[in-house]
């Protein structure tokens, strides 16, 4: 990869939440960059992080339950981590934008979809109405949707989901930001409409060259359209790479195990290889490799030590005790290797 | 397969009034057949009417208008109370395992309700062995049945789902998207044991689902709904090697495939505009508003159901040859060079 401007390094995140029942451990210790123009995708399963990962990007962990307990969020030469609420509010909306599931719920059905466009940049840019509106049209062409002058006055329910995920997005992009977190945005739509979606999304970097954080679980969408992955589990960035990587040599056992369980649509149906068990209570995280309990490789020295980092290339990592050449009886199987 | 089919569906409606004078047209006049021991796959974008079909098989919905017969009877025809012996035949999974289990029931009453109602293992004991067996066949073990639906994952909670489906020994299983909520890695394990259950107990299944990877790995033979019709009605292979209406061939090539080179590589055929309203639904073929082939026909008339090639059913003007002159692979030929 031509190494380009990083924008956004997180070092050894750490984020909790109390409870009735305990202290969650939901971030323990996530390190991730991004550059300028990439999209980098989180994958993993409900509960390992993704989304506090994202949300703690923009600030969004809700307090006073949820807190960053340690780490650093360097972007733009500021620790996000420690900035203040008056140093967000700058920040979200014209530096960073972040759009969400829910297409339904993202937009207030009381105001029109003009106002809610342009609010931001009448706010951030001082624009007057005029200009602000026009910025709004240019947005509504750049997501494609058509007639944008009249489709400004209406409200969100007289839009569908697919256009109501259209106009989140624009209302994103409005502000220019050079980051833009997308937390699961196609998983609420239909295929036909995820596909319109995904091709937006294409464009729309190749126009702004604004880096996308795409968080998912669907690995699919990622093959599509992720430069580089990094792949969540219990908490913890287990594996990082590009896509190539990832798809063709995933190291660690879960990435192993998440690309067997999938069937895919272009290959006839072999039995699938689902991975046994259910992913670790992050009340007590285990010390050792959290995947340990599901993992079919799994040694003494799994359970009891984080494993150290593999790192076959610059670019790819797998947190794995299997590639330690101290663990030189590894059960790994050769053919699979081979294959991968 | 044997030739007498288990399941015979005809022209079966659903409307729903939805006052003013307005109908939504939910599910508006499909026929298939489901043989003993298949697995039929129903798939569809959301609102396509697939939920509302099998709700209606089962009689949870009364018809507007057609036939459901099972075993050769009239399901929607025996008086509700004589429908328990037609239950305990035919049993359903639901989506979401959140919501379909009693917070306040434990395993062992949510799996035992069903027996109750229909009077079977009436000993306190034999009722209880009959829960640990059921548990164990779907993976469970028998601690747990005295626990509640809350201390469980969602993947385990769809198998106590399972097992309350299999407490009256059913022959027929509709399975209403029943992993669309799980997390990817629990999918396959539901999927696995589904398969499993099927060959010991040769169940016949109705899987409905929009994951068309899913549905192509587990299904015999699939049917395809838009805006409450099946468009296009063959056995999987066939179907994902070479779909036939104009709609499968834009829902299959959407589908994103877990191969960055596989992804790069394909053509992606991208439905311009989004579903109409099934409370009017265009006129001819409910798919001419956004499919690239329409043309004035398809407006005027609704199109017949074809049999494009053995046991290959399609509903499109296309493969009519009273209407097109030019095969279908000229036409779409042609479509892509304007």
């Amino acid at each position: 990869m031509i190494p380009i401007n990083k924008i956004l390094e997180i070092r050894n995140l750490h984020v909790t939440f109390s409870t009735y029942g305990g202290e969650v451990k939901a971030v323990r210790g996530v390190d991730l960059d991004l550059h300028e123009g990439e999209t980098l995708a989180i994958v993993g399963e409900s509960g390992c992080g993704k989304s506090v990962t994202a949300n703690s990007i923009m600030r969004l962990i809700p307090t006073p339950a949820g807190k960053i307990s340690n780490g650093t969020i360097r972007f733009k030469g500021m620790d996000l981590a420690k900035a203040t609420d008056k140093q967000m509010r700058n920040i979200r909306g014209v530096d960073i934008s972040m759009i969400f599931q829910d297409p339904m719920t993202a937009l207030n059905p009381t105001l029109t979809i003009g106002t809610q466009l342009t609010e931001g940049v009448r706010q951030h840019q001082n624009l007057s109405k005029k200009e602000a509106e026009q910025r709004a049209v240019e947005m509504m062409n750049l997501v494609g949707i058509p007639n944008p002058h009249e489709r400004l006055k209406q409200y969100p329910h007289q839009f569908s989901g697919g256009m109501r995920q259209r106009i989140v997005i624009a209302i994103a992009l409005i502000g220019e930001p050079d980051l833009l977190i997308a937390d699961e945005p196609t998983t609420a739509l239909d295929v036909t409409i995820q596909a319109q979606i995904l091709e937006l999304f294409e464009t729309i970097q190749k126009e702004t060259n604004v880096a996308i954080i795409l968080i998912t679980h669907d690995l699919g969408v990622v093959a599509k359209v992720a430069d580089r992955i990094n792949v969540m589990y219990a908490g913890k960035i287990i594996e990082a790479g590009t896509r190539e990587e990832i798809f063709y040599q995933p190291k660690h056992p879960y990435t192993k195990g998440l690309l067997q369980s999938i069937p895919r649509l272009d290959q006839k149906g072999e039995k699938l290889l689902p991975i046994d068990g259910t992913p670790p209570d992050l009340f007590s995280p285990p010390v050792g490799c959290p995947f340990t309990a599901r993992c079919p490789h799994a040694m003494v020295v799994c359970e009891k030590v984080y494993p150290l980092r593999h790192q076959p290339t610059d670019s790819h990592y797998a947190d794995c005790w299997l590639y330690d050449e101290r663990a030189h009886t590894t059960n790994l199987n050769p053919k699979k290797e081979e294959m991968t | 397969m044997t030739n007498q089919p288990l399941l015979e569906v005809k022209n079966l409606k659903k409307h729903f009034d939805i006052g003013r004078g307005q109908t939504v047209k939910a599910v508006d006049g499909i026929t298939f057949d489901v043989y003993r021991g298949e697995t039929f796959g129903v798939v569809g974008e959301s609102g396509c009417g697939k939920s509302t079909a099998g709700r209606t098989l089962l009689t949870l919905y009364d018809k507007t208008d057609g036939e459901v017969r099972y075993d050769g009877e009239d399901v929607h025809a025996i008086p509700e109370k004589d429908r328990e012996r037609f239950f305990r035949k035919m049993q359903m999974i639901f989506q979401d395992p959140y919501a379909s289990l009693n917070p306040r029931s434990t395993v062992k009453e949510i799996i035992a309700e069903p027996m109750e109602i229909h009077g079977l293992f009436n000993n306190k004991q034999d009722r209880l062995n009959r829960v640990y067996e059921l548990l164990e066949e779907v993976g469970l073990n028998r601690d747990h049945a005295n626990r509640y639906p809350h201390e469980f994952s969602g993947g385990q909670r769809q198998r106590i789902g399972i097992a309350r489906a299999l407490a009256l020994d059913p022959e027929f299983i509709i399975c209403d998207e029943p992993i669309s909520a799980l997390d990817v890695s629990v999918q396959a394990q539901i999927v696995n044991l589904l398969e499993r259950l099927q060959r010991e107990k040769g169940l016949t299944y109705l899987f409905i689902a929009h994951d068309l990877s899913m549905v192509r790995h587990i299904s015999d033979r699939i049917a395809v709904m838009y805006l409450g019709h099946i468009i296009e009605l063959t056995d999987s292979e066939r179907l994902y090697e070479k779909p036939l209406h104009p709609y499968t061939q834009a829902l299959l090539s959407a589908v994103p495939i877990p191969d960055p080179k596989v992804e790069e590589e394909r053509s992606r055929i991208i439905l311009e505009g989004e579903l109409p309203s099934p409370i009017d639904p265009p006129s001819g073929c409910v798919f001419r508003t956004r499919c690239p082939f329409a043309r004035d026909v398809c407006a005027q008339e609704k199109p017949k159901w074809l049999e494009a090639e053995e046991g290959r059913y399609v509903a499109c003007h296309l493969y009519d040859p009273k209407h097109f002159e030019m095969s279908p692979e000229e036409l779409r030929r042609e479509v892509q060079n304007n």
